[in-house]
């Protein structure tokens, strides 16, 4: 019973203890739950680091019980596990604070941060996860979080778009169970391994795998919301600012690329699964993904369901870094699981800023609130500079490692022109709300915004966390080059993954 | 220590006899007896664990002349089970009944219906299994009926002659084992048991009687109105217990005591019966207008979900593949007993604060009544078979052994079945957490929630997480068959 077997555990514990006791206290022990949810995100941030300087040095953290016969729980530290981990525990703390500050004297706070401490807890345990076995658990897992949070409001739309949320997702789910169990009879217990697995393994029918593969992509597509999968997301948006935010920066959507990249690499293998011509319709799907959110996106005037299509279409550079297959598309691929995370918490906070503090649900209504609101405008506007692909934002690096690994594996005729067509596509839908927001004179008088001191623009926990977000963004792309930085480790996973 | 097996059946009938005798404390007496019931199956059990199969002969006659206990691991985890929901349900029931009338017509038949339970389980001999499979239908009924109202009596009238009905044709099988083997003691018969003319049409007539009791479609008609009229905390066991008693006594003679005989073939009409339950329990369930009803019909369809292992063990070579897949049999069995527990307890406390069941008026009711719709939630989990319940681990393998085996059609009944349950379920949650028509204002949670949602909790986490001691436990030396070898 070392550390090494217990840390990884104990990640998965820091956010689910204080959700279960968070669960049992009353709805006016507001400092307590404060206090436990902080403590929670900054011990588990504190873990993250200890590990992640453990992997560094090579040490090897893993928990490992058995559920049933052949069948183990694995939670696993690698690479890829910690880029994942460290980006939602990190994403974790900073919408903590933007939460206790939005949902202040908000009705069912204690069942509110419950679920949120939960389906943190299910995010980390699948990105720890060691075998697909574990994986599925927690991905179920994250399901079922996640619903009460998107029905949380309680109003008609909130629960239609959370029974939407949820047949889209179980039905997924169940495509996944079934996928994996076939390739657990297969193939056995199916630990993920750096170079994939099935490529190892004798006597495998291909076209069975084929399948197998195509009901494993489908069921993860739901949740990453490949075309024609996403319908739930826009759907989904109802839900208040920071589960919007969690939804589509870390948890749900990322769980479903994070287990694409999984199964690609880790499962499959990424030469293995070309060899099987496995890599190319999941290209083109992912293609077909990118342009399509982004063409929906234009024409939607309601700010949040704008940006809920382009993260349908944003999340699908994941796949479609996995599907070119190189080790340059994979750190594209891989970077922008970060990079989209960071520019798209923050465009989904600044949306929750405008939303509490003005009234404004509209691109619309838009007008002259950058003068307004200059802290969330800045941060909103560098996230969507980010998002359209412009330097030096973190966006820029995912798109430029993305384009060279096209050039680098032949295929640049098909994705060069899906990139520039999406940033050109994206910068259609942002450059409007950027030039209203500054450049445009306000139309109506902002009401009087209740609840802060009014010395700052908005309550202090609603403006610096897409401030350092947005900062973060910004530095992701910066200090790109600059040691432990996300690009730098997916280069090293991808050096792994390639075995170079 | 030899006399152990006596005590989880003496226990509650004594305790039956006394709340006769002493109606004003019959609640007591009934919580007192259940505590002491639930300490004696934990003893049995660390005996079982540590030296294997139990056998008792009660008076010290010869097995064959009196009446022999056995308790194998079997026997004894679903008797674990039957302890820890009764102990709940009672512990519910002191709240649910309010007046002390109710409570001394309720406790002595609960006991008496729980002593009956036991000694079935228990019991080694086709005999006594019979007498008890009666006791125990006779006392449902009588507990049942104490709903009142018109629509209850009928329905328990119906329950008993359904259930006369089963128990004759059980004891017709019976009948016809003595007449061709002259011993009725299971040990005994399972070495003498061979192929022949009489062993089927015994083997036929007791399976048609259990069918009938364990609600299999399309001989479940009888459940619904029977399990949704009844009383809370009756309906709970009559749901979790009295019908997994008949599936018990299915598992003993198809996957035990008639196995080296039988052919997979028959087995798979048994997997036919249950994949028709699974979808269409589900889909009652869904079109259910009343949550009691709802709870109802989803009993039908996990009931099916236990039918489908039969065709998958019959074609299992005894081995380490049939121990997993017969493990996972029983902690569905185990799962779904403490879930649809907690989910009927949990239905009754809506029905109690809100006057009524019917789903699509539930709104409000998240806010109103939070620890019960999180134990209407928990339950549901395990239910549909999501992580991190033990249903979920048991769904794993029945998926992995159906595609192992070549068996493809359970794959999409199980996936179907899931599905629905998913929809019903959250189909009530949406009405609770959607918006109040101004039925539940107040907050009114108690400790009277308390009892379901540690059932829920057993079914979710502990049996989740803990699966592997199932496995362990129950797998290796648990039948008959595996005491012959």
């Amino acid at each position: 019973m070392s550390l090494e077997t217990w840390l990884p555990a104990l990640i998965v514990l820091s956010s689910l203890l204080p959700g279960l006791i968070i669960f049992m206290l009353r709805e006016d022990d507001h400092r307590l739950r404060t206090s436990l949810n902080l403590l929670g995100a900054l011990v588990k941030l504190l873990l993250v680091g200890m590990m992640i300087w453990g992997v560094f040095h090579e040490r090897v953290f893993e928990t490992r019980w058995t559920l049933a016969p052949g069948l183990d729980l694995v939670l696993h530290a690698d690479a890829l596990s910690m880029l994942f981990v460290t980006l939602s525990t990190a994403l974790w703390l900073v919408t903590t604070v933007y939460a206790i500050g939005y949902l202040e004297n908000a009705p069912n706070r204690s069942r509110f941060f419950g679920f949120f401490s939960l389906c943190v807890t299910a995010t980390v345990g699948l990105a720890l996860a060691g075998n697909l076995f574990t994986f599925v658990i927690f991905y179920e897992m994250l399901t079922l979080a996640t619903y009460p949070l998107v029905a949380h409001k309680g109003t008609p739309e909130a629960v239609r778009g959370a029974r939407i949320y949820l047949a889209y997702t179980l039905a997924g789910g169940m495509l996944l169970l079934v996928g994996a169990v076939w390739l657990r009879t297969l193939a056995g217990p199916l630990e993920f391994a750096q170079g994939g697995i099935l490529g190892n393994i004798d006597g495998l029918n291909p076209t069975t795998l084929s399948w197998i593969f195509l009901l494993l992509i489908v069921g993860l597509g739901v949740k990453a919301a490949l075309v024609p999968l996403h319908g739930w997301l826009p759907q989904a948006m109802v839900a208040p600012a920071p589960v919007s935010a969690l939804l589509h920066a870390v948890a749900v959507v990322k769980a479903g690329a994070f287990g694409i990249v999984r199964v690609v690499y880790d499962v499959y293998g990424v030469e293995f699964a070309d060899s099987l011509n496995l890599l190319a319709p999941l290209g083109a799907v992912a293609a077909v993904t990118i342009i399509y959110g982004s063409v929906r996106a234009l024409s939607q005037d309601h700010l949040k369901k704008r940006l809920a299509y382009s993260t349908v279409s944003q999340v699908s550079y994941i796949a479609l870094g996995t599907a070119i297959a190189g080790p340059l598309a994979t750190i594209g691929g891989m970077v922008h699981l970060v990079h989209q995370g960071l520019m798209k918490i923050t465009l989904f906070f600044a949306a929750g800023n405008y939303a509490e503090t003005l009234g404004i649900h509209k691109v619309s209504e838009m007008d002259g609130v950058g003068r307004r609101m200059p802290g969330t405008t800045l941060a909103f506007t560098i996230g969507a500079l980010g998002m359209i692909g412009i330097p030096p934002v973190a966006g820029f690096v995912s798109k430029w490692y993305l384009g060279l690994g096209a050039v680098a594996a032949g295929s640049a005729a098909w994705v060069m022109p899906v990139l520039i067509a999406s940033s050109l596509l994206n910068a259609a839908y942002f450059l409007p709300i950027l030039y209203r927001a500054w450049f445009r004179e306000p139309t109506r008088e902002w009401p009087a915004s209740p609840g802060h001191s009014g010395r700052l623009e908005t309550h202090a926990f609603l403006l610096w966390p897409p401030v350092i977000t947005a900062a973060l963004a910004l530095a992701a792309g910066l200090f790109a080059a600059a040691p432990y930085s996300p690009l730098e480790w997916t280069q090293i996973i991808a050096a792994r993954e390639y075995r170079e | 220590m030899n006399s152990l097996p006596v005590w989880p059946i003496m226990l509650p009938l004594g305790a039956a006899l006394l709340a006769v005798i002493w109606p004003r404390r019959s609640a007591w007496i009934g919580i007192a007896a259940s505590l002491a019931t639930l300490t004696a199956v934990g003893l049995l059990m660390a005996q079982v664990a540590s030296r294997g199969t139990l056998v008792h002969a009660l008076g010290g006659w010869e097995p064959g002349l009196g009446i022999a206990l056995r308790a194998d691991a079997l026997a004894v985890a679903l008797l674990l089970m039957s302890s820890l929901v009764a102990l709940a349900a009672g512990w519910y029931a002191t709240g649910y009944f309010r007046d002390a009338n109710r409570q001394s017509q309720f406790w002595p038949v609960w006991l008496l219906m729980l002593a009956a339970l036991h000694a079935m389980l228990l019991s080694a001999d086709l005999f006594n299994i019979y007498v008890t499979l009666e006791l125990l239908g006779l006392s449902a009924v009588a507990l049942a009926a104490l709903g009142g109202g018109r629509a209850a009596i009928e329905a328990a009238l119906r329950y008993l002659t359904v259930g006369l009905l089963g128990s004759l044709a059980f004891l017709a099988g019976v009948a016809v084992m003595y007449t061709r083997y002259g011993t009725l003691d299971m040990l005994a018969l399972a070495a003498l048991i061979e192929p022949g003319p009489a062993s089927w049409l015994a083997l036929s007539l007791m399976t048609a009687g259990l069918l009938v009791k364990s609600a299999l479609f399309p001989l479940h008609f009888w459940l619904p109105p029977a399990h949704a009229n009844a009383p809370a905390p009756v309906s709970a066991a009559l749901s979790a217990l009295v019908v997994k008693a008949a599936v018990y006594l299915m598992m003993r003679l198809w996957l035990d005591l008639f196995a080296p005989i039988l052919g997979p073939a028959s087995a798979w009409l048994l997997g036919l019966l249950g994949a028709a339950a699974v979808l269409w329990g589900s889909w009652s369930a869904l079109r259910a207008q009343r949550l009691k009803l709802l709870a109802a019909y989803s009993t039908v369809a996990q009931l099916g979900y236990l039918f489908i292992f039969f065709p998958l063990l019959a074609a299992l070579p005894p081995g380490p593949a049939r121990d997993t897949a017969f493990g996972a049999l029983v902690l569905m069995a185990l799962t779904h007993g403490f879930a649809k527990s907690a989910l009927f307890l949990a239905a009754g406390m809506i029905q109690q604060h809100a006057g009524h069941d019917r789903i699509e008026e539930l709104g409000g009711t998240a806010r109103a009544l939070p620890v019960t719709t999180f134990t209407f939630a928990l339950a549901g989990v395990a239910l549909i078979g999501l992580p991190p319940s033990g249903a979920f681990l048991a769904k794993w393998q029945l998926l992995s052994s159906a595609i192992a085996l070549g068996q493809w059609l359970w794959v999409p009944v199980v996936a179907a079945g899931s599905l629905m349950a998913a929809a019903y379920v959250f189909r009530v949650l949406g009405f609770a957490f959607g918006p109040s028509n101004g039925v539940m204002q107040k907050l009114a949670d108690g400790r009277e929630g308390l009892p379901a949602l540690l059932l829920a909790i057993v079914a979710t986490a502990v049996l989740g997480l803990g699966a592997a001691a199932v496995w362990h436990f129950v797998a290796p030396g648990a039948l008959l068959t595996e005491a012959q070898r």
